[in-house]
């Protein structure tokens, strides 16, 4: 426990730059994802494309291949990013499909009828999406969206092994230090992991529980 | 998708037309972008005074007409990884089957640990559970990956198990204890089984969540495909080929996840024809939102059968 203590600061590094890594790649995710959602549902039909081939590619990509090469194939390549930066474009990348699929997955979720009344009463295309389909959809996109995020905040770790100082190795690096409370140290990342990511899937729950009620 | 054709009217010759020349417009520029990163790669540059050859050059794709180093890549490192992965599988799905039971046991003094535990374990990232399990446990590699796989992703099967059994219809239940079954026997034969076929699709999809992450052993010192290949066989023949055992690698890996993805589809669709009709696509609306409906099927009827009770 003394070293947990003794070695705060070093926790405190740890977790500030895991909170940057989820603050600047959740928000850069949530464009991303947003862009590569509105391509899914165009009705151009080669964005459509791009935009599936990009899903499917991405997803089925680990993640530690992806930071693999943003931290490692990309300087080879010539580029001469800051590891940090790097490891945000990874996450990124790695988590716009799956914001993308729970955006997408709220818009199909909004059951056709609710359109079908919007049309049938005169309303046209902006107002169908704008005032009926898209507040629903929203709705229904937070819960999946909170766990692509907390699902996020979990990834971050895998930058720890890629140069980035964050919790993970923070972690590391202070279990390696004190051989004796290995134990004590490892459970106090953890903590801090689960500091974020309960509260979250608490929230998550709550609106879930509320959506319920509203169906 | 149904959804756009209801939202606005059936375009006429003109929007076709205008919606075909963007789709070709794109499409050129999409290519174009691809072209370009491919040329990119294949120039050669100049670095330090030397003309290194483009990374599509013969001279940095040699390697792979050794058989030793496929051989190396596919019993090594493909091997390391699916061993691994179909470990980890088996044991998953066995403590996930537990963890359900645990957690949606009528005995209050199981079923509020077990939800604890799974919380913490859900609420952890992977990669600090096998340095956890390698350090404390003292365990080698391939015992610390397997084991942190096995109880993460059996935490997410379970908790998908229980929101499979909560979400059945609760006369399943009645009519099993009504024809004179004990409780355990009523969720052993009656309900899991159902249980078990309604959420299939959706622990395959956390099977494909499984065999990603066995490339964080990577980190942790596991020899699987990603060492083999971007640290053993980069290093041995020199950082030349570093590219081209990258690309290597993700070929691998993608042909390994989508043939498992498309199994998930594919069993998704084979089920639902003979279940009830409701069908899961563990691909389509986002897994992430299936696990959030049946886990609000669940809440709801949760809710109803303490509406009944009292």
């Amino acid at each position: 426990m003394d070293a947990v203590i003794e070695n705060l600061p070093t926790y405190w590094r740890g977790f500030s730059m895991t909170l940057l890594l989820l603050g600047v790649s959740g928000i850069s995710a949530l464009v991303l994802g947003t862009i590569i959602a509105a391509m899914r549902i165009s009705p151009v039909a080669s964005l459509r494309a791009f935009a599936t081939v990009y899903t499917e590619l991405v997803r089925n990509t680990p993640l530690t291949l992806v930071l693999f090469f943003c931290a490692i194939v990309l300087p080879y390549l010539g580029s001469d990013l800051e590891y940090e930066t790097a490891a945000m474009i990874g996450l990124s990348v790695y988590t716009s499909p799956f914001v993308a699929e729970a955006l997408r997955s709220g818009i199909n979720g909004v059951p056709v009828g609710q359109a079908e009344a919007a049309r049938s009463v005169g309303f046209g295309f902006g107002q169908t999406v704008g005032l009926i389909v898209m507040p629903q959809a929203f709705r229904m996109t937070i819960p999946p969206l909170i766990n692509v995020f907390i699902a996020l905040t979990k990834n971050t770790s895998v930058a720890g092994g890629f140069f980035v100082f964050e919790l993970f190795a923070s972690a590391r690096e202070l279990a390696n230090a004190n051989g004796d409370a290995v134990i004590a140290i490892l459970l106090a990342a953890a903590t801090l992991y689960l500091v974020i990511t309960v509260p979250l899937g608490i929230f998550a729950g709550q609106l879930e529980r509320k959506w319920v009620v509203q169906r | 998708m149904s959804v756009p054709i209801v939202l606005f009217d059936v375009p006429g010759p003109r929007a076709r037309r205008l919606s075909l020349i963007s789709s070709i417009v794109t499409g050129v520029l999409i290519l174009a972008g691809l072209t370009w990163i491919a040329l990119t790669l294949a120039a050669p540059r100049e670095s330090g005074g030397i003309t290194l050859p483009g990374y599509f050059d013969p001279s940095r794709w040699d390697v792979f007409a050794d058989p030793a180093v496929w051989e190396r890549i596919i019993f090594v490192g493909v091997g390391g990884t699916l061993s691994a992965a179909l470990t980890a599988a088996v044991l998953a799905i066995v403590l996930g089957i537990i963890l359900s039971l645990l957690r949606s046991s009528e005995i209050a003094w199981i079923r509020v640990p077990t939800a604890v535990v799974l919380e913490f374990v859900r609420g952890m990232p992977v990669l600090l559970m096998m340095l956890f399990i390698l350090l404390v446990l003292n365990t080698g590699a391939f015992v610390a990956v397997v084991a942190a796989l096995t109880l993460y992703n059996g935490a997410l099967i379970g908790e998908a198990l229980r929101a499979g059994l909560a979400s059945l219809p609760r006369g399943q239940r009645e009519a099993g204890l009504s024809l004179g079954m004990r409780p355990l026997q009523s969720k052993m034969l009656v309900e899991f089984p159902q249980a078990f076929r309604q959420m299939l699709p959706i622990i395959v999809a956390q099977l494909v969540v499984l065999l990603k992450d066995t490339s964080l052993g990577f980190i942790v010192g596991y020899v699987e495909l990603l060492r083999v290949t971007m640290n053993q066989l980069a290093t041995f023949y020199g950082n030349r080929y570093l590219f081209s055992f990258f690309v290597v690698a993700l070929v691998l890996y993608l042909i390994m996840n989508l043939s498992l993805s498309r199994f998930a589809r594919w069993l998704s669709k084979r089920t639902a024809s003979k279940s009830s009709g409701k069908r899961l696509d563990p691909t389509d609306p986002g897994q992430a939102m299936l696990v959030a409906q049946a886990s609000a099927a669940a809440r709801q009827s949760e809710a109803n059968d303490g509406f009944a009770s009292r």
